[in-house]
């Protein structure tokens, strides 16, 4: 069986309803998109980078698509309120992957930045869409090309040149709806030269007994000398599954940090591939994520270095508990002629349970002589010797235990480098390890009934 | 406030302390010698409640109540205390953090919520003090980057904290230089009161310059096989322990 069919004949049974509520520049992208998925079979779990991950059972089930752009009845900026305490973020929302934004969402943003629906910019901007949409991702990944067969709206945030914008942009993402539903997420980021942006994004799930699925693809831009860090931040439900693929195009002296923070989630797929095209670019690309019960985190990196003088620091750290399941799959490609390339690779787990599962593939291909690069993995379990040592001293062994995951996770949360965001996530992290509710006593949502029985954002 | 009584103890299969007899009071300063490899590591790990290390016959009480059916942390919150000889590092978790758990899992421990945040810190500056503790260390994670003077006065700023009834420390001695020696010792006799007691396990004698025991306890191949008076280590100082390790051997007493 081929889970894709049902994807394939919702389009051609209802394509204008597809093409009429969206845009042009998206609708363009569709024959390619359906001829491709008309003749892709879907990698095989086990197969080469699936090895955890079964494309086929994630998208199997019947989900509804909202393609008729019902819109429910949902006002997220009236009631969700997800503050990172001291900061003050500009506030955009996707209920599902339908556009809202808060009122004063435009508040303290510089001239010269334009956020908001894919959709509409795609109407308002069309030569500035279609010289980004779609560009950089892939059609022949399958998260891609599904997605670019459905999207009808999305997000863009597009700096202009020499914008500098201090305010970061919250994206928050909330799953919301009574049945089964798909969410067909599309995030557009193009930084012209010089620009600055700061992007915090949040994935919450208000339904906790109802399946979802989010199929997401991210187009990241970044010109010439523009600096752009990017905060993905899961916080979903058991029953929450994310198929993620991130797209990132650097130029000459660019600036990025990516940043993919797994909390709560129950199957998610995160990719996230960056190219340099300009020379003395630089990458710091992180990730963390805390698994426990059947949760599943799969991650697949790929960075290509095709030009001379960038710098990659990779760094993929998660801790396993109960009978989760974790993959690392990361490839760091260096073309001939890429020389004085710097790029480190490292991923770290901790597999805290006999059920659970940890598999790592940290990969280098290099085909210049004067670079340094370096890729490492490791698994393990917490240091015997430091829990005992903890306990001589009173400390009682779960809190040991707990203090040991929280250190583990220290450096990546020290590469955050949006003022407040790293002290709430230390909290964040620390009472994830303690398996108690999030509880943002910031958060005025509706979210009272998460799966961890506490109000949680 | 100690009773050792016949304790056999051993890690993977492999048989260490093969009974051993001990007893400490309040008050009470006692080293204990011996060879390489004569169990002394093992018998400081297994009265601070080490998992690895798995008791096979006899008994430990501490103040009555049976020390061997209590989790390493709860020995702590009674009054033992472990100075280790490789004190172990703890990136990622700050000193000061490290502390705060310690002391208030303590204060739990007695039904006492936890310290405030002024007391807590008035109380790591008092007792820095006690072992010339660079503040600097304060701030970073546990023994991470600390040279071995330093992981050593950290010890003892750790059982300084937590005031012990009985310390056990374990070749704090060795890798510290002549000066750092000095400092150490001066803060465990700082600490020192006719309410606790001192065991003090070490190779050599110079420690004991500084620390003085009135008891000296030899270990070898497992048991105590000599107690005697600060004299002994002079002795043991002069002449090795090879005349010790002939006559237990050969199976004559001593």
């Amino acid at each position: 069986m081929n889970a894709l069919t049902q994807y394939i004949d919702l389009f051609k049974g209802h394509r204008q309803l597809v093409d009429g509520n969206s845009a042009e520049t998206m609708n363009r992208l569709r024959p390619e998109a359906l001829k491709v998925l008309e003749k892709m079979s879907l990698p095989p779990s086990g197969s080469e980078n699936y090895e955890t991950t079964d494309m086929n059972a994630l998208l199997a089930p019947d989900y509804g698509v909202n393609i008729a752009r019902v819109n429910i009845d949902v006002n997220p900026a009236a009631t969700f309120h997800c503050g990172v305490p001291n900061i003050s973020t500009a506030l955009f929302f996707n209920v599902n992957d339908i556009y809202a934004e808060s009122k004063d969402a435009r508040a303290g943003l510089p001239e010269g930045i334009y956020v908001g629906s894919l959709r509409r910019f795609c109407v308002d901007h069309p030569e500035i869409s279609r010289k980004y949409y779609g560009k950089i991702a892939d059609i022949e990944n399958p998260v891609v090309a599904l997605n670019t067969l459905l999207a009808q709206d999305g997000i863009v945030v597009w700096v202009k040149k020499g914008i500098k914008v201090e305010k970061p942009i919250q994206i928050v993402n909330i799953m919301q709806n009574g049945s089964p539903l798909m969410a067909v997420r599309r995030l557009l980021v193009i930084l012209e030269d010089d620009a600055e942006v700061t992007i915090l994004g949040c994935d919450h799930t208000q339904n906790p007994d109802v399946d979802f699925l989010v199929v997401q693809t991210v187009e990241l831009h970044a010109g010439k000398r523009s600096r752009l860090d990017l905060y993905d931040l899961e916080e979903s439900t058991e029953r929450t599954s994310r198929l993620s693929a991130l797209y990132l195009c650097q130029e000459e002296e660019s600036n990025v940090l990516l940043d993919g923070i797994t909390l709560y989630n129950g199957t998610t797929r995160n990719e996230y591939y960056s190219r340099f095209t300009g020379e003395k670019a630089s990458l710091r690309l992180l990730g963390m994520g805390i698994e426990d019960r059947k949760r599943h985190l799969d991650t697949y990196t790929k960075v290509e270095h095709l030009v001379k003088d960038c710098h990659t620091d990779e760094l993929f750290k998660f801790v396993l508990d109960d009978e989760a399941v974790g993959a690392f799959a990361g490839l760091i490609y260096v073309s001939k002629g890429a020389d004085k390339t710097e790029a480190y690779q490292s991923n770290r787990n901790i597999v805290g349970s006999d059920n659970a599962r940890m598999f790592s593939k940290p990969q280098l291909e290099i085909y210049d002589d004067d670079v340094k690069c370096s890729h490492g993995t490791a698994t393990g379990q917490l240091d015997e010797t430091q829990v005992f040592y903890m306990r001589t001293r009173g400390i009682p062994e779960a809190t040991a235990k707990l203090l040991l995951k929280q250190a583990f996770m220290a450096d990546v949360i020290d590469g955050v480098r949006m003022p407040g965001l790293k002290e709430r996530l230390q909290l964040l992290v620390e009472r994830r390890f303690a398996g108690g509710s999030l509880n943002c006593s910031s958060c005025r949502s509706a979210c009272s009934s998460s799966e961890e029985g506490e109000p949680k954002c | 406030m100690l009773k050792v009584e016949n304790l056999h103890a051993r890690i993977n299969g492999k048989e260490i302390l093969k009974g051993i007899n001990l007893e400490v009071r309040p008050g009470e300063v006692h080293a204990i010698m011996g060879p390489n490899g004569s169990g002394k590591s093992t018998l400081s790990m297994v009265l601070a409640g080490n998992p690895a290390y798995e008791v096979t016959e006899g008994s430990a009480s501490f103040y009555g109540k049976d020390l061997l059916a209590m989790a390493p942390e709860i020995r702590s919150h009674e009054g033992l205390f472990l100075g280790f000889q490789y004190p172990v590092e703890i990136p990622g978790v700050s000193m000061v953090n490290f502390m705060r758990a310690a002391v208030n899992a303590k204060r739990e421990y007695f039904g006492e919520g936890p310290m405030s945040a002024t007391d807590f810190l008035k109380l790591m500056r008092e007792k820095r003090a006690v072992v010339e503790l660079d503040t600097k260390l304060a701030s970073r994670s546990v023994n991470e980057g600390f040279s071995g003077g330093e992981k050593k006065r950290n010890e003892i700023f750790q059982m300084a904290v937590l005031e012990p009834k009985l310390s056990i420390l374990d070749e704090t001695d060795s890798g510290l230089d002549i000066d750092a020696l000095r400092v150490v010792a001066e803060g465990v006799n700082k600490l020192k009161t006719e309410n606790n007691a001192t065991i003090v396990i070490t190779h050599y004698q110079r420690l004991l310059d500084y620390i003085k025991p009135q008891f000296i306890h030899i270990l070898y191949k497992g048991k105590i096989v000599m107690t005697g008076g600060p004299e002994l280590a002079l002795e043991l100082e002069e002449r090795g322990y090879d005349w010790i390790k002939q006559k237990v051997d050969a199976g004559e007493s001593l």
